[in-house]
């Protein structure tokens, strides 16, 4: 009796560790309606794969951006993430290499972008780009006609758009003029665009120069004389990302900058309202340029199932999987293959092809200065370091002259408690 | 009926705890009893209380305590670093200044008010009302939501497009930026976790009035004794002992105070409600580069003043005790 409990209860056991052996965790986060494709994958994926149980976690990105790399730093984490922090924490991830079937295909398909997820000096495969991202702006298009304010030229300057959209706050008794999103990697294109550049010749960070406080001061002004929207960037201490979608889907303000991933969440939540569209990067002096970037899906170095993580990792990475990704989720695709071919994105939003062609064109217009920040590790710290004190300033709580002083001491400091 | 049960459970350990007593005698049963509390106490607060302190000595982003470098008081030294405490901005870490003076200020205001407006609504309470429990409930019902829901109904009400601001709207009145006017947001912190605490404290000051005898006020009334002398004669002095314990326990609840301001505010406008436990979490896990060293220090500065008002709770409750036996 004895004998057959114990056994009973063995086998009991093992059948759990075999099914948690086959489990693969995605820990996935949500922009537009790319969560809803990526189910629909992962169950065509369990039902073709009984030995291998995807489970896919869609979390906030708060918790990609904050909590993730806690757990990674204790050991743990998921199998998978969808991450855009690709370098600064690229020691945790899987080196794929020995699990994919053709290393190969990835290296021609996905090649250009392995050096933006992995530690400087490796040659690892971690994972691939699920979309390249370029930040741009959107432009209300039906309240520019309102205002009979015409819409400015692909070679329009920041100070052109600004002044364009306030005609249009003023005759439309909008909140704002424009707003960019509270975030330090997206006022980092225009940045560039004013000749700033963050990388030191020894590959650290630099004082922040002219470009970076041209256009911080830009930034400030406009805020503080009601154009660019306080809320967004005063309503948050420290690193906190706030979108400014939401008064740009609520008419709210004529421009917004932000990127090509909201494509899809703004045609699905706009709708018919208005007619909207996107302009590409408004020029500085150096240029007009966005920032590239992108999310990516990188395998976790303290997955117990590399193996099951590699046949995960090739089916999501394969041309058609990834064509069927980028046309349901109207993202510019990474995989080579994919962009060079034909493209039918699912959408009958009018807006929404257009926008994707702007997008597509204001690539050629990246700067290198702009092109090198993805692929270099204290991009995301400096990014947080401007966010922090440019706040500070809107708020009245800092000059602009002390909050570039801070900047220099926080960068320095950061660069300090790294070693 | 449950005495044979309870019984025969009792009998049922009898024989290990008089074994227990054979080994480790009277006074060693002591030791037992209080065993299982020590080591819950010694693995979730006592460790972990150590494991900070040792980590304030260390430097780097990695979290585990071999990857760390060992740095002394180098970030005791690099929080200390100040020119003017008066002044964050002649601080090396400013924002810790900042949140040090900003939780200063936001105890004292929150203090005030929260023991005035608890005693208030104590002495409501305690009156002959229609639904009495009804009205009890209703000021105890936001205790028993949780922090982040409170911070996010009180966000719906007070944002730009909130609900306050519609009512303003449909009254014709002026709209104000609750959340991004510097005033108004602190201001909104204090209300909004004096409305969400309240009905706790004010319990504990209902269970001291009601303990009150009638006597008293009777007595008083037939000397003719007006309302106000009687509260501040009879009232007020017998309710000084509740008075304390809740004055201690909201002093030590409002330097803590993080949960429904970070989602209500995040810390804004600005860093107008950037208070301490929200720099240590700012630091310590939500920057894209964590200082876990640094947080460690500061959260040990912390728990350093909330001993000081935890033994001012001890001292006071001692003292008490010993007047209530004299």
């Amino acid at each position: 009796m004895k004998k057959t409990v114990l056994a009973a209860f063995a086998a009991a056991l093992m059948s759990t560790t075999a099914a948690m052996a086959g489990d693969v965790r995605i820990m996935w986060y949500t922009d537009g309606v790319e969560g809803e494709v990526m189910k629909d994958l992962v169950d065509r994926f369990n039902k073709a794969n009984p030995g291998i149980n995807v489970i896919l976690d869609d979390v906030g990105y708060k918790v990609v951006q904050e909590q993730l790399p806690v757990e990674l730093e204790a050991g743990r984490g998921p199998d998978i993430a969808r991450v855009t922090n690709l370098k600064t924490i690229a020691q945790h991830w899987l080196d794929l290499r020995p699990y994919i079937a053709d290393a190969a295909y990835w290296e021609k398909n996905f090649g250009d972008q392995f050096d933006w997820m992995r530690p400087d000096g490796s040659d690892a495969i971690t994972g691939f780009m699920t979309q390249l991202t370029l930040t741009g702006g959107y432009a209300n298009k039906t309240l520019f006609e309102q205002a009979g304010v015409p819409l400015p030229g692909p070679t329009a300057t920041w100070d052109e758009w600004v002044e364009a959209a306030a005609k249009v706050k003023e005759s439309q008794q909008l909140n704002a003029a424009f707003v960019i999103d509270r975030s330090g990697h997206r006022i980092s294109a225009p940045i560039a665009s004013y000749g700033g550049n963050y990388i030191g010749a020894d590959g650290k960070p630099a004082p922040v120069d002219e470009g970076v406080k041209t256009f911080a001061k830009k930034l400030v002004d406009w805020t503080a004389a009601g154009l660019m929207n306080k809320e967004v960037w005063v309503s948050a201490a420290g690193t906190t990302y706030r979108p400014g979608i939401e008064d740009f889907i609520n008419a709210q303000v004529a421009f917004y900058y932000s990127g090509s991933w909201q494509i899809a969440a703004l045609s699905t939540k706009i709708g018919k309202n208005f007619d909207w569209v996107a302009t590409g990067s408004p020029c500085g002096p150096a240029g007009c340029s966005g920032l590239p970037g992108g999310a990516a899906l990188v395998g976790i170095k303290y997955t117990k199932n590399a193996a099951e993580v590699g046949k995960v990792m090739d089916y999501f990475a394969s041309e058609a999987v990834v064509k069927e990704f980028t046309e349901r989720t109207l993202f510019l695709p990474a995989h080579k293959g994919v962009a060079a071919g034909a493209i039918d994105f699912k959408s009958d939003d009018a807006n929404v092809k257009a926008a994707l062609d702007a997008f597509v064109k204001a690539t050629g217009q990246v700067l290198p200065t702009a092109n090198a920040l993805p692929a270099w590790k204290w991009a995301t710290p400096v990014y947080g370091v401007l966010v922090t004190r440019i706040s500070q300033v809107m708020a009245g709580e800092m000059s602009i002259d002390d909050a570039f002083m801070r900047m220099d001491e926080d960068i320095k400091a950061q660069v300090a408690a790294a070693k | 009926m449950l005495v044979a049960p309870v019984g025969w459970l009792a009998r049922l350990f009898d024989p290990p705890l008089r074994a227990l007593q054979r080994v480790g005698g009277y006074g060693g049963m002591a030791v037992f009893f209080l065993a299982p509390n020590m080591l819950v106490f010694g693995i979730f607060v006592l460790f972990p209380l150590v494991l900070n302190l040792v980590y304030s000595t260390t430097g780097g982003a990695a979290l585990f305590l071999g990857d760390r470098s060992f740095v002394g008081l180098a970030q005791y030294e690099r929080l200390f670093d100040c020119s003017n405490y008066l002044d964050p901005k002649s601080c090396a870490e400013d924002l810790f200044w900042t949140a040090v003076w900003n939780t200063a200020g936001f105890v004292v205001v929150q203090v005030v008010l929260m023991v005035v407006v608890a005693l208030v609504t104590a002495l409501v309470l305690n009156r002959e009302l229609k639904a009495r429990s009804f009205w009890r409930a209703v000021f105890f019902f936001p205790v028993l939501l949780s922090p982040v829901v409170v911070g996010l109904i009180w966000k719906w009400i007070l944002q730009r497009q909130g609900l306050l601001n519609l009512g303003l709207y449909e009254l014709g009145l002026t709209q104000v930026n609750w959340l991004i006017e510097r005033g108004w947001a602190f201001t909104a912190a204090v209300g909004v976790s004096i409305w969400a605490h309240v009905g706790f404290y004010a319990l504990i000051l209902l269970a001291g009035l009601q303990a009150i005898p009638k006597d008293l006020y009777e007595a008083a009334e037939m000397d003719g004794t007006r309302p106000a002398r009687m509260f501040w004669r009879i009232t007020l002095p017998l309710l000084m002992p509740n008075l304390i314990v809740v004055l201690v326990l909201v002093l030590i609840r409002s330097v803590q105070i993080f949960d429904e301001v970070y989602v209500l505010t995040g810390g804004g406008p600005g860093t107008a409600t950037l208070y301490l436990t929200q720099y240590i979490y700012e630091i310590g896990f939500a920057s894209h580069l964590r200082n876990p060293g640094l947080a460690s220090a500061a959260s040990i500065l912390m728990g350093g003043v909330l001993v000081v008002l935890t033994l001012l709770q001890l001292g006071i409750g001692r003292r008490n005790e010993a007047r209530g036996k004299k």
